[in-house]
């Protein structure tokens, strides 16, 4: 088994790796001119071209990657080509922010998901089940823009309780910050919740299709415990699966929610600063989203390894 | 005296509202053994899962009455269900590896009985485990219950099963074809070791079987079931005996018929068809098949029997291409076959076919029969439309199945139509030589009786060598011109069908025959005597 986590973590640092130069890749064939960006208007050829040999734009590619990923692995993200400052000092609170927010979010609806999941599954076919899958249905068919305006339009609008701007900062009172992040939060637990829910559900079902459930049932042990201590634990593997998946959702995928809350998380960073063609702040921030996916992936898996009973417990050879 | 189980006209509908069970009447007294027999759907498990006040798939209790213990079982609370389950009346699957539950340990699966009910402490429990455990003769009693399911073998997992049904000591045992997927010298061991426990503690049984030969072993009475209906009920010995109805003399006869037939005239060719050479395969780095040579000639059928796990089914995989060797060659008609499937050519594909175990997967569920058929037809033989259609009926008829078939989906066929089918379709190809892996074990006895003489007959007619794959040797003895045993990957002994059988030379041929039960009832107790 160890030897199966080893192999599931050499292959995540293979895939860092190719999407370092995926991302690297992608950057350079953006359209547009950074030197030409900053300079603006005022732009003369020899300028440009000054300001191309000092952000070290006119070497090869290649070189530039190998100089760029060598920086990475040195903690060095490089410098902001907009305002000349270290992407590592500009980009780390803000991936902190965002890393809050998911948490937050991701500490009620993973168990209420779950839970959800679980309650619906032991519950096949009951008004209970029917409405939750219902209510689940609806939101994971909103988009989530949709979702937050509609949150803002009633939560904070109509009845005022909260603000519609995410306004943060360092320093803030916990229940300031909660008070800011709760409306953002809300819409991100709405579009978790319906899938790792349904999936819990789907996976919680298959197991109680099994005939071992069946024996627990016939040896006469009550419904909560045939399905907790028999049913769930065989439906672990897919469920964590989809809130890794989710939980990848909640840091890497939150672009919108920043936006339309103007919440100053990571996937704002990265929309001001394709917007402004700050490209060592665009490859920084795509590597940290990307890093998290991998992470989150790999964790996964290693989970699903070690929950395996035939992985953990070998069959011992009889003499 | 009073009766451990009373049920009187019971009656089970499926969620579809088919009648499974038209009023079922039984009394079981403590200690009893009453075996319910009868083919698959006459209703054997639906009446005594019934009695646990259980119905499998949403199958539903609509009439009578169910006794167990002074309960009304059927308008009991759920509550009262679920108390009664694992004290009063414990249940035992036909196939202990997917009744276990794979994420535990057995101890913590079997505790689980009476700790739940409260009917010991831990160390109690515990106790009585080991105690169980060592009744039933498992390995380091003390500390088996340490494994996981996947850590035991077949025959272990079905033993740790009865222990776990009898964990909360109870009345009544339900034994659902519990030897049934076991290997013949398994099933022996097994089937005594139930039996002592069963008399030790004094548990009366509703043994559920399709094998008389079986259930002649154990049971006190017998009762026959067909259709949702009891067809008689009678003391072991006298209903294997004398059975009143012509339904259970059908099958009392059968039963003999299998285990005394004796080998049918058969002369078959003289030219070599098939030959192996020294063949090694591996699955990964398991060696699988050691240095197996074999010949077969044209028109020969030739058994290979041993357990699960001996390689017959790689040998078959083997010849078809599915699985290339390491070392060694096959030859059919003396040309060598390539290795993989993929390098034969249409010619060498056409003369080999396969016909598999369980006709239920074998066949796509979503083409009719008439597309199945006509695949292999328009594949090897360029038949279309018209030529197409009239080909197909033709085997239909071959295989004694109406024309109107050609239309019908899989879903619609009973068991034995559908392994018809699959023989059809082997047909179609026009194959020389005919593998046949274990085609009548998922069959109920009349209706593999029914496949085995279409086989015969389709031998006498079209000339067609079979490699007959199978653990059952009364198959054998009345299919076979050879027979070859299989052990651990190797072939320990080839013979002509009456020699092998009359003086087996090696030490676990004769002990692979002597574990065909018979149909006498103290034949357990003369095998167990005899070792």
């Amino acid at each position: 088994m160890a030897w199966l986590i080893l192999q599931r973590l050499g292959l995540g640092v293979i895939t860092l790796v190719l999407v370092s130069m995926l991302v690297f890749a992608g950057t350079e064939i953006l359209p547009g001119d950074v030197a030409a960006a900053i300079l603006g208007q005022n732009a003369t050829p020899e300028s440009l071209a000054a300001l191309r040999q000092e952000l070290g734009l006119d070497s090869g590619p290649v070189a530039r990657y190998l100089a760029w990923a060598s920086g990475i692995l040195h903690g060095d993200l490089g410098q902001s080509l907009a305002n000349r400052q270290p992407v590592g000092e500009l980009l780390w609170p803000r991936f902190g922010n965002t890393m809050a927010l998911a948490g937050y979010a991701a500490v009620i609806a993973v168990p209420l998901a779950v839970g959800l999941g679980i309650s619906s599954a032991a519950l096949r076919g009951s008004f209970f089940d029917r409405a939750a899958n219902v209510v689940a249905l609806a939101t994971v068919s909103l988009p989530e823009y949709f979702l937050g305006l509609l949150l803002i339009l009633f939560v904070s609008v109509q009845w005022g309780l909260l603000p519609s701007l995410a306004d943060t900062w360092s320093g803030m009172g916990l229940a300031a910050w909660l008070q800011a992040t709760t409306l953002p939060m809300l819409v991100l637990v709405l579009v978790t919740v319906a899938q790792i829910m349904r999936m819990t559900r789907t996976t919680v079902l298959a197991v109680m299709d099994q005939p071992f459930i069946e024996t627990a049932c016939l040896k006469g042990l009550p419904m909560g415990r045939v399905v907790l201590v028999h049913a769930v634990p065989n439906a672990l593997g897919p469920t964590i699966n989809v809130v890794a998946f989710n939980l990848t959702y909640l840091i890497a995928g939150v672009v919108l929610v920043e936006t339309i809350f103007n919440y100053n998380g990571l996937g704002r960073f990265m929309v001001d600063a394709v917007s402004k063609r700050d490209v060592p702040m665009v490859q920084a921030a795509a590597m940290v989203f990307a890093a998290v996916h991998v992470v989150m992936n790999m964790l996964a898996d290693i989970a699903a390894i070690a929950l395996n009973p035939r992985l953990r417990h070998p069959r011992v050879k009889e003499s | 005296m009073s009766h451990v189980l009373q049920i009187r006209d019971l009656r089970v509908e499926a969620p579809d509202g088919t009648v499974l069970l038209h009023g079922v009447s039984m009394d079981l007294n403590p200690g009893e053994v009453l075996g319910l027999i009868g083919e698959s759907g006459a209703g054997k498990s639906t009446v005594a899962l019934a009695s646990m006040g259980y119905g499998r798939g949403g199958c539903r209790i609509t009439g009578g009455e169910i006794r167990l213990a002074g309960t009304e079982m059927r308008t009991a609370p759920r509550q009262t269900r679920e108390a009664l389950r694992g004290t009063r009346i414990a249940y035992v699957a036909q196939s202990a590896a997917a009744a276990f539950n794979p994420a535990m340990r057995l101890e913590r699966q079997i505790l689980e009985v009476p700790r739940v009910h409260g009917l010991m402490n831990e160390a109690e429990a515990r106790v009585w485990m080991t105690d169980l455990f060592s009744a039933l003769q498992l390995p380091d009693p003390e500390h088996f219950g340490r494994r996981f399911p996947h850590q035991v073998s077949g025959g272990q997992l079905q033993r740790a099963m009865i222990a776990m049904a009898m964990a909360g000591k109870p009345d009544i045992l339900v034994l659902d074809e519990p030897t049934t997927a076991l290997d013949v010298t398994t099933q022996i061991e097994v089937l005594r070791l139930l039996r002592d426990v069963i008399r030790r503690y004094g548990t009366a049984a509703l043994y559920i079987t399709h094998d008389l030969a079986v259930i002649a072993q154990i049971a006190d009475r017998l009762m026959v079931l067909r259709n949702g209906r009891e067809v008689e009920t009678g003391p072991t010995a006298a209903l294997l005996d004398t059975p009143q109805q012509d339904y259970t003399r059908l099958l009392v006869a059968e039963r003999h018929g299998s285990l005394t037939a004796s080998q049918r005239m058969h002369n078959p060719g003289k030219d070599e068809l098939l030959a192996i050479e020294g063949v090694d395969a591996f699955y990964g780095r398991t060696q699988v098949l050691h240095d197996v040579s074999l010949r077969l000639n044209r028109g020969e059928t030739l058994a290979v029997v041993g357990e699960s796990g001996s390689g017959k089914s790689t040998l078959a995989r083997l010849i078809a291409g599915l699985l290339p060797p390491a070392r060694g060659e096959v030859r059919l008609d003396g040309a060598c076959l390539p290795p993989e499937l993929s390098q034969r050519d249409n010619a060498q594909l056409r003369r080999v076919q396969l016909v598999y175990q369980l006709p239920d997967v074998a066949l796509n569920p979503h083409q009719t029969v008439g597309e199945v058929i006509g695949r292999p037809l328009a594949l090897f033989g360029g038949l279309r439309g018209r030529a197409l259609k009239d080909e197909v009926a033709r085997l239909l008829d071959q295989i004694g199945l109406p024309a109107c078939f050609a239309a019908r989906l899989p879903g619609a066929l009973s068991g034995g139509q559908k392994q018809r089918v699959c023989i059809a379709r082997a047909l179609a190809a026009k194959p020389d030589l005919l593998i046949c892996d274990e085609v009548t074990s998922a069959l109920d006895p009349l209706v593999a009786e029914d496949i085995l003489r279409l086989l015969l007959q389709l031998q006498d007619e079209l000339g067609i060598a079979y490699l007959f794959i199978t653990h059952d040797l009364s198959v054998v003895r009345r299919l076979a011109d050879r027979v070859m045993v299989m052990q651990t990957g190797r072939i320990i002994e080839t013979a002509g069908t009456a020699t092998l059988f009359a003086t087996p030379e090696q030490a676990y041929t004769r002990r692979l025959l002597a574990a065909v039960p018979e149909l006498r009832t103290n034949w357990l107790d003369e095998v167990t005597a005899a070792h």
